[in-house]
């Protein structure tokens, strides 16, 4: 292991740490989710870390509850994409043919739309739940995930090795799991983390706009709703969530692009 | 006029996500050019030959830097000249040829604008003088329709066009030195001569020094009046081109000047294991015929060379016999029986008993599998080999190719070039082939290396009696290795017979033109071969 | 007909088709999806009877094709029907506000389709030394910002702290245009921060490309000066790629407007179809979600053409 850079040690503990708070919500947060505590946007105190929400709700408990529903959306909406993306891309490129282009001009049309009006759409017609939510983003962004293991698919088959399998009389599944797969890994691990970015931004953007996570549940994008009107009057409630979003998107960016240097330079070499 | 003293070139770099590194590429090299001489540098790759020759422009690509020693040039030494006096000097005093024309012009010029960019930029000539100019030199270069050519882009040029036009940027404004870096080494060998020459003759005619940078020693044996060899960044022999090529005092430079000439005597003819009959073929969605009824036959334990330039068909056919691309008609025969032209439908023995290495063996290899794996792979999959055995078996096919038994826990990117080829030829013996398809495995080796890897091909065929169908254009090659040669142009045989045979003559025009393209390491080879030819190129 | 030309019709015409097949997604796809439009604007407790109404007053049970025919059609000829839930014509709502964000994306893109050259090539000039690395930190932190958080941060500092500008965008018929522009500062502030550092990374990323070509190697061992080796080399090949890339970010733009719109409320397009998608109007969702798709594509589209009018091997065939 060699070291790791500064940049990618903050964002590798920004990151573990925003996870460690979304998993343990229910024991870490001071106090009920719901419940009312105090008057509209108390001021910072020492029972209020962040003072009060819109309706006198715990600030800190709501980020802490809201920082769960975040991560858990786009964590499982990342799956999704990724499990379904990365099938269907591998399927398409060993594959090739007609199937091929069936599936790929269907990604050319679901990406000549941009994401958010598409979802928007989808979203007036069907009724919104946080399963439909993980639904709709892990679907719509697996198109993402398609392009780039297709393409990292493609550029592997054509390789001599690749070649020399076949020739030897491989089978299918061999040629994918122990050719392919290998050598596809990186670039869709660093893809992952640009992805999981993406679903958090996007899941924030929704409920931001009223059609993500419905209340009494919210996540970060729900809280700057919630406290958005309080800024006009110099209220900053509303900048938490917003910072909190920001935050988690830079540390994961820096864990990916670290991620992303590492893979690129090891060019095949030990995995250590 | 050009006089490297001790120069010492450094260069730092970057990898990615790791501490940066410090290299030392060139160190205590001194050397010099007089008026109107032309300088040969030779080395193998990695010897820092374009790099002294970028050097002598005061010029370093990325992170290199000269640290060391002195550059005079005209007088100054340019190590301490500043920009403005090094931008009036490059593109004046000299000029440079690069190894890639096409990527070396700009795509969005007319060639003629490039040609006398310089010569304007310096105010050396009025543009009409320039234009005048830069016309006669591309008829010096017998460029075809020198007058309009110029009107032309890039990419609507040949590339041996290309190279000369390059040449006459670099002569148009009327330089005391041009740097060439390997002009001639991206053309097929019909194509590279034809421009050899024309470099010669300008150079003669123009009266202009020169640094010529290449690795083939027979072709700066043509062109140079002195050679300066290079190995690892520091020099090893530096004298008169008759010196070095004659009587070579380091035992360096002897490998490089006896380099290509294994001598191979063919063997008598036997049975054959692979007979191709008639066979034709073409890629799907096109409207030609790639192989035209072609017809050879491999005999077992030798040698059949398939000898062509690009285009020729040549890995079409090894494609075909594979079964990779099937054929439309013919029949392919191998030991007794006759193969499917489907790689689907072939037994698990047809599979096994052909084998394949390619040119390159860099993506020839899986980069995430150990040389254990790449070379335990075929041991498992035909003959059932698993644990210890396995590995001992591994170990016995590492030494047959003499390499050590500890490289089995190594992964591709730690071997040397030479070394990944030797890799995959264990890979291919694994299977215990009787016939293995060579796909140009030399070509893209420095030539001591693939001496080394021709030498072990020779000697393994001895041992395991295994038939090689080697494909290349390089006919020095084709010497050293084959017993019988098939000569390819445009998708049908022209040539097939004994290696005797085929080059004793009489010859047909297009054996001619090949076999004469060939640089040989002797002086005045150029001139004796340029008049005695047949048939034009077909790259010019 | 020259070659060059006729790419560009066929990229046109694939065009046509791309938009033909989108418009078969947003209708169809959202009949694919369970419930219909009558089911979503009731909700999951409407009584059978006033379902079945409902559905027999928008047209629900005519068939599928002929409804998408007459959609269609209407689209064409600019009739886009009628708005479900206050029953006005939606062709003439959706008017004035397309104009005003056209107003704000236009501002949007003269402020920040010079700056992102400009800057992209100071990072490319300076690659690897200060300025470069501040503009990328810069650049990392904006792209990790979704637009909503952009717009509060600005609205909070600028509007609310230093009252510097009015924390609303408010517009109306009959404003002078300086007005307006005073009025719609912020969200162009925003949009910009939005799409600068995309489009600057990519313009960076463009020109960094062509100035690794051998042929800039070439120029500067011809003597020229580093501006004449960008002037004169490296521009005319970097023209290209920078074009598209300026056309991708302002089909980006296209999204971000729906979300800066909103934040600053705004009287244009996106907000119009944020408050419609809550009302789940679905007749207005489909013709916004329509018109959106459409820019975005013809934006692409026009991305697409440049790059082939630009590429010289192109141009000056063989």
């Amino acid at each position: 292991m060699s070291r790791i850079p500064l940049s990618a040690l903050i964002g590798l503990v920004i990151t573990g740490a925003f996870f460690f708070l979304a998993l343990t919500a229910q024991w870490v947060a001071p106090y009920d989710m719901a419940a009312i505590m105090g008057g509209v946007w108390d001021p910072i105190s020492s029972e209020h870390w962040l003072g009060t929400d819109a309706i006198g709700r715990d600030l800190l408990t709501r980020m802490i509850y809201g920082g769960q529903v975040t991560i858990f959306v786009a964590t499982c909406s990342t799956i999704l994409s990724f499990v379904l993306g990365s099938i269907l891309g591998f399927t398409a490129a060993t594959a090739g043919g007609w199937v091929d282009q069936v599936m790929s001009r269907l990604v050319d049309l679901v990406m000549a739309v941009p994401t958010l009006i598409l979802a928007l759409v989808i979203l007036t017609a069907v009724s919104v739940s946080v399963p439909t939510l993980i639904i709709v983003m892990g679907l719509l962004d697996s198109t993402r995930v398609f392009r780039l293991s297709r393409a990292v698919a493609v550029d592997i088959t054509v390789m001599d090795y690749v070649e020399a399998a076949r020739l030897r009389g491989e089978g299918q599944r061999w040629v994918i799991f122990n050719e392919i797969l290998p050598n596809a890994l990186s670039p869709l691990v660093a893809e992952l983390g640009l992805r999981f970015i993406f679903a958090v931004l996007f899941i924030s953007t929704l409920s931001f706009l009223g059609l993500g996570v419905q209340p009494p549940l919210a996540d970060w994008g729900g809280l700057v709703k919630e406290n958005a009107t309080g800024l006009v009057y110099g209220i900053p409630a509303a900048l938490a969530p917003a910072i909190c979003i920001a935050v988690l998107a830079i540390s994961v960016n820096l864990v990916a692009d670290w991620v992303l240097a590492r893979t690129t330079s090891l060019k095949g070499g030990r995995g250590g | 006029m050009l006089d490297i003293r001790n120069l010492r070139i450094e260069a730092t770099s970057y990898p990615p996500g790791e501490a940066p590194r410090h290299v030392v590429l060139v160190d205590d090299v001194s050397v010099a050019v007089a008026k109107g001489r032309v300088l040969g540098l030779i080395g193998e790759s990695g010897a820092g030959k374009s790099t002294i020759g970028l050097a002598s422009m005061a010029y370093g690509r990325g992170g290199v830097r000269l640290t060391g020693g002195e550059v005079w040039f005209n007088g100054r030494d340019i190590r301490q000249a500043d920009a403005g006096a090094l931008r009036k000097m490059r593109g004046h005093e000299v000029t440079y040829v690069a190894q890639s024309a096409a990527a070396a012009f700009n795509p969005a010029w007319r060639l003629m604008d490039q040609v006398i960019e310089t010569s304007l930029l310096h105010g050396l000539m009025t543009r009409a003088e320039a234009e005048a100019r830069a016309v006669a030199l591309f008829r010096k270069l017998g460029l075809p329709d020198p007058e309009n050519i110029g009107r032309r882009y890039p990419h609507q040029v040949s590339g041996g066009q290309l190279q000369r036009v390059m040449t006459a940027m670099a002569l148009c404004p009327k330089p005391d030195l041009v740097v060439f870096d390997e002009p001639t080494t991206a053309l097929d060998v019909t194509t590279q001569i034809d421009v050899l020459a024309a470099i010669k003759e300008a150079i003669r005619d123009t009266g202009v020094a020169a640094l010529y940078i290449t690795h083939d020693l027979a072709v700066v044996a043509q062109i140079a009046d002195d050679i300066l060899v290079l190995r690892g960044g520091r020099q090893v022999e530096y004298g008169t081109t008759d010196a070095i090529i004659n009587h070579p005092s380091q035992a360096y430079t002897q490998a490089l000047v006896s380099v290509r000439s294994i001598d191979h005597v063919e063997k008598v003819s036997s049975e054959p294991v692979l007979t191709v009959q008639n066979v034709t073929a073409r890629y799907r969605g096109t409207g030609f015929d790639v192989l035209k009824n072609v017809t050879v036959d491999v005999a077992a334990g030798q040698t059949l060379a398939i000898v062509g330039e690009s285009g020729s068909g040549k890995s079409t056919l090894a494609r075909v016999i594979t079964g990779l691309l099937p054929a439309t008609a013919g029949r392919i025969s191998f030991a007794g029986r006759v193969l499917s032209p489907d790689l689907a439908a072939r037994t698990k023995d047809d599979l096994r008993e052909v084998q394949m290495i390619y040119q390159m063996a860099d993506t020839a290899m899986n980069p995430r599998q150990t040389v254990g794996t790449i070379i335990g792979r075929p041991l498992e999959f035909y003959f059932g080999f698993r644990g210890a055995e396995k590995r001992a078996k591994v170990q016995a096919l590492l030494e047959e190719i003499e390499m050590g038994r500890g490289f089995i826990d190594r992964y591709p990117a730690e071997l040397s070039g030479g070394q990944k080829q030797r890799v995959c030829i264990a890979r291919a013996l694994a299977a215990k082939p009787k016939l293995i398809i060579c796909d140009e495995v030399t070509s893209a080796l420095d030539p001591l290396v693939a001496d080394g890897i021709l030498k072990l091909l020779l000697e393994l065929q001895v041992r395991e009696n295994v038939a090689y169908l080697f494909i290349t254009h390089d006919l020095a090659t084709v010497k050293a290795i084959a017993d019988k040669i098939a000569v390819m142009y445009r998708g049908q045989v022209v040539r097939y017979g004994s290696k005797t045979d085929v080059l004793t003559p009489p010859f047909d025009d297009y054996t001619d033109l090949l076999l004469s393209s060939v640089p040989e390491m002797r002086l005045g080879w150029l001139e004796a071969v340029i008049g005695s030819r047949k048939m034009e190129s077909a790259g010019n | 007909m020259h070659p060059i030309l006729k790419l560009v019709a066929q990229r046109l015409a694939l065009g046509l088709l791309l938009l033909w097949a989108v418009s078969l997604l947003i209708f169809f796809g959202v009949e694919a999806l369970p419930g219909d439009a009558a089911q979503a604007m009731l909700g999951q407790s409407a009584t059978p009877v006033a379902l079945a109404n409902l559905r027999e007053q928008m047209g629900l049970n005519d068939p599928l094709v002929g409804r998408y025919l007459h959609w269609l059609g209407g689209f064409l000829t600019g009739d886009l029907g009628k708005a479900m839930t206050n029953g006005q014509d939606i062709a003439k709502s959706i008017g004035q506000r397309l104009g005003n964000t056209m107003f704000l994306a236009f501002w949007a893109a003269i402020i920040s389709v010079p700056l992102a050259i400009t800057l992209g090539l100071l990072a490319a000039r300076y690659n690897g030394r200060w300025p470069d690395r501040l503009i990328s930190g810069v650049t990392l932190a904006t792209i990790s910002l979704p637009e909503f958080v952009a717009g509060y941060l600005v609205l909070y500092v600028l509007a609310v702290k230093l009252h510097l500008f009015p924390s609303m965008a408010m517009i109306f018929p009959g404003m002078g245009v300086f007005e307006r522009l005073h009025a719609i500062i912020l969200p162009v502030i925003v949009l910009v921060m939005v799409v600068l550092a995309h489009m600057m990374r990519m313009t960076r990323a463009a020109i960094l490309n062509v100035m690794q070509s051998a042929y800039i190697e070439t120029a500067e061992l011809k003597g020229l000066g580093p501006l004449a080796v960008i002037w004169r080399h490296a521009f005319p090949n970097a023209i290209a790629p920078v074009v598209n890339v300026v056309m991708l970010n302002l089909a980006y733009l296209v999204v971000g407007v729906v979300v800066v719109e909103v934040v600053f409320v705004y009287p244009g397009m996106g907000q119009f179809l944020v408050d419609h998608v809550t009302k789940r109007d679905l007749p207005v969702v489909q013709a916004c979600g329509m018109i959106f798709a459409a820019v975005y594509i013809v934006l692409n589209i026009l991305a697409d053409v440049i790059s082939i009018l630009a590429n010289p091997r192109l141009r000056h065939p063989k």
